[in-house]
């Protein structure tokens, strides 16, 4: 019979680093229902039959978070065997408060009195007998971080368990509900400060001390001149380590991230072609083929190749979070982002969207509020990521070519940032109305965190993204597939007997006629063609298809004859720069060199001459861009945003709120536009 | 006076919170209780939010939160 154990404590008691010890690496993250935070459970690695389930970090367990709240409601009504409280041993008066709550719950209780590292570096000495005495309770002196005091603290819980040992009824208990809140807090810290002094006994003179370490380090990482500096530094850093393709400023370097997405690339396009080669060989239809190689290959693939960048981006996210820094990033950007109804830890996911929604939205996690992380989710799918900037420069290439073409990038960006900004004070304003500011927070000391619990961290969040959002992924993928590759005659033979095969083409398929009962909506916005309506659709894939798709549909564009031509003036070097093979013009490759060396990177101001036609107007081409922007990301990003609001219903009113959004700007555009 | 009115490294103890509900409620479990000692570290840079040292750790809270709290000077 399986005995579960909870894990509490303060935020940055090291409870997490507790958690993982205890457990290694048989965990399981669930979610708590109803809200944005992680539920972890794993197994004692040294006792199958203990279940240790890791609760919320809080500080209290008054009904004020959604942490509190669960954190609460679990000890008073599932009543785990015993409570291990993980409090930090160097801030033992704040973290005793939220240990005096548990106590006076009547659970078994045993307190781990982490951090004894920095305890004893402080010179403080804490009277463990004593403390035990008092409070009724096994105490267990440990260093989490350095696997010290792990199998105390589990052969106390287990003689906690063994006598259910409960703790000592203190006097102080006995006030609950009979004086108001400020007495009842007031009593509660005077016991507590007189516990503290009677059991430790500390060095108090700083003058002798001196400055600790964590201390000089805030002083600079907060300093009113320098704090913003070393933010931006670190910031930067932040993101060309996860998507510079210039690293460290040198040219053609990739980051960690970069680099080890290309690899995971690289081989997923080997393992892609060996598939490929097999099934012709083998004869398989070409539907079959067409499934496993667009369908189910495409599709796993798009979801491999984020991983890279969600384990680089999470390492140096928990070594910013275990850190302390990150509490001082929402210290120093608190005053900005407060004006927008977010919190300065939002700055972060966002910045990261500049680069790829994916792992931006898997760090909002770190954020302190359910709030923020709602809202600042939602906004990531705003941000102009790298997959959609080809889209944009096609389109300002072949729309925009005498104007301002950096003039058009740059209202876009600044278009991405008052939305959101905007999208927040409104969601702010109609569903968060009246909610009390969170920002009473805990500045930690500064730690050096350990190898182990960022990799923890990381491992973690790769972990989660596969099992959460890669079915969301493969099956949005595959569904699309379906779409594009198949129509009416697929099913009833006709396709068979008049062109040899099941599949249609793309501007037969479904997905077409999708498109052309779609296109009306997007009159007032000024591209109400079917077109680019279906490019809109395959953006979903991959933004960057919209270009592809694009190219596909307007095919009698970039013929072969035209192909020909516009490649004819390149000398060898040049072919071989773009990708042709021996820097030979051959028919077979000019199509993709084409859609993604020259289209992709606006090379080409002449291209895609009839779909001028469809969208006949700079405002229309603007309001394309926006639209595809702002609209719905891709579903990579929507498997990402699921994982992070744990219910289909949230995420479905999230992204309904994109495309409306997307769809009220672009018609704005078009219509302002039309007005010059 | 309020907390919001003390200056970088000036100490108070302090009197009453001026509010009420869930954020009196939240102040109070963060050990700003009636007649604590808290001392003003430092202003973030961009003039908000404060720092504070009390009960042997560092706080970080709003202006307009601190302008609640009634201290008396030290």
């Amino acid at each position: 019979m399986p005995i579960t154990i909870a894990l509490a404590g303060n935020p940055n008691s090291g409870k997490t680093t507790v958690f993982n010890a205890l457990t290694g690496s048989r965990q399981h993250v669930g979610n708590w229902p109803g809200v944005t935070v992680d539920k972890k459970e794993g197994q004692y690695c040294k006792d199958k039959n203990l279940t240790i389930l890791d609760l919320p970090g809080t500080y209290s367990l008054s009904p004020y978070s959604a942490e509190e709240l669960i954190t609460r409601n679990y000890i008073v009504e599932e009543r785990p065997a015993c409570i291990i409280d993980v409090v930090d041993g160097t801030s033992l008066e704040r973290n005793l408060y939220l240990a005096l709550q548990i106590m006076e719950t009547g659970t078994p209780t045993v307190l781990a009195v982490n951090m004894m590292d920095e305890v004893a570096a402080k010179g403080d000495v804490i009277d463990f007998a004593r403390l035990e005495a008092e409070l009724g309770v096994a105490v267990v002196p440990m260093e989490a971080r350095n696997n010290k005091g792990l199998d105390q603290l589990m052969e106390a819980v287990n003689r906690t368990i063994g006598q259910n040992r409960r703790p000592r009824q203190l006097e102080i208990y006995s006030l609950a509900g009979k004086v108001d809140e400020d007495t009842l807090a007031d009593r509660r810290y005077s016991y507590i400060q007189a516990l503290v002094d009677t059991c430790v006994q500390s060095k108090k003179n700083q003058a002798v001390h001196g400055e600790s370490l964590s201390d000089k380090l805030d002083k600079v990482l907060t300093h009113r001149f320098f704090a913003l500096p070393v933010f931006a530094l670190v910031m930067y850093a932040l993101f060309a380590m996860t998507f510079s393709e210039n690293f460290l400023f040198i040219s053609g370097l990739p980051s960690p991230g970069i680099a080890l997405a290309t690899l995971v690339e690289t081989l997923w396009g080997g393992l892609t072609r060996v598939v490929s080669t097999f099934l012709e060989n083998a004869g398989a239809a070409d539907w079959a083929y067409s499934l496993v190689v667009d369908g189910v290959l495409e599709g796993i693939g798009a979801i491999f190749g984020f991983l890279p960048l969600i384990l680089v981006l999470y390492l140096l996210m928990s070594f910013l979070e275990d850190s302390g820094y990150m509490a001082r990033v929402a210290f120093v950007m608190d005053r900005i982002f407060r004006r927008f109804g977010l919190s300065g830890r939002s700055f972060i996911p966002l910045l990261m969207g500049f680069g790829c929604s994916v792992p931006a939205i898997m760090a909002t996690r770190t954020l302190d509020s359910e709030k923020d992380r709602r809202i600042t989710t939602l906004l990531c799918g705003f941000m102009p990521c790298g997959a959609k900037l080809p889209i944009f420069i096609m389109f300002v290439s072949v729309f925009f070519a005498e104007g301002n073409k950096t003039l058009v990038l740059f209202f876009l960006y600044a278009l991405s940032l008052s939305v959101s900004i905007l999208v927040s004070l409104i969601i702010n304003h109609i569903a968060y109305r009246g909610q009390v500011s969170n920002f009473l927070m805990e500045l930690p000391h500064y730690r050096l965190p350990t190898l182990r619990s960022v990799w923890i961290h990381g491992y973690e969040k790769v972990k989660g993204f596969v099992q959460k959002a890669g079915t969301v992924i493969l099956a949005a993928t595959i569904l699309i597939w379906l779409l594009s590759n198949f129509n009416m005659h697929s099913f009833t033979g006709e396709n068979r007997l008049e062109r040899g095969t099941l599949l249609a083409e793309m501007d037969d398929s479904f997905l077409a006629s999708v498109g052309k009962a779609a296109a009306p909506v997007f009159k007032p916005a000024g591209f109400g063609a079917w077109k680019p309506t279906v490019g809109i659709a395959t953006g979903w894939v991959a933004k960057e298809m919209v270009v592809v798709t694009l190219a596909q549909l307007y095919s009698e564009d970039v013929g072969e004859e035209y192909l020909e031509q516009y490649f004819a003036s390149m000398d060898a070097a040049a072919l071989k720069d773009l990708g042709f093979s021996d820097g030979i013009y051959s028919p077979a490759e000019a199509f993709d060199i084409y859609t993604e060396a020259v289209l992709m990177e606006g090379g080409d101001e002449h291209a895609l001459l009839s779909i001028h036609a469809d969208i006949s107007t700079k405002q229309a081409a603007l309001a394309y861009m926006a639209f595809n922007l702002l609209c719905m990301p891709c579903f990579a990003a929507v498997g990402a945003m699921k994982r992070e609001l744990k219910s289909w219903r949230r995420t479905a009113s999230a992204v309904g709120i994109q495309m409306a959004t997307a769809y009220l700007v672009a018609v704005l555009i078009n219509l302002v536009g039309s007005l010059f | 006076m309020t907390l919001g009115e003390l200056r970088p490294g000036e100490r108070a103890r302090v009197l009453k919170i001026g509010t009420q509900g869930m954020l009196r409620q939240r102040i109070l479990d963060m050990g700003i209780t009636p007649s604590v000692e808290v001392k003003l570290v430092k202003v973030a840079p961009l003039g908000d939010p404060l720092e504070l040292t009390l009960r042997g750790y560092q706080l970080s809270l709003r202006k307009s939160d601190a302008a609640l709290i009634e201290v008396e000077k030290m």
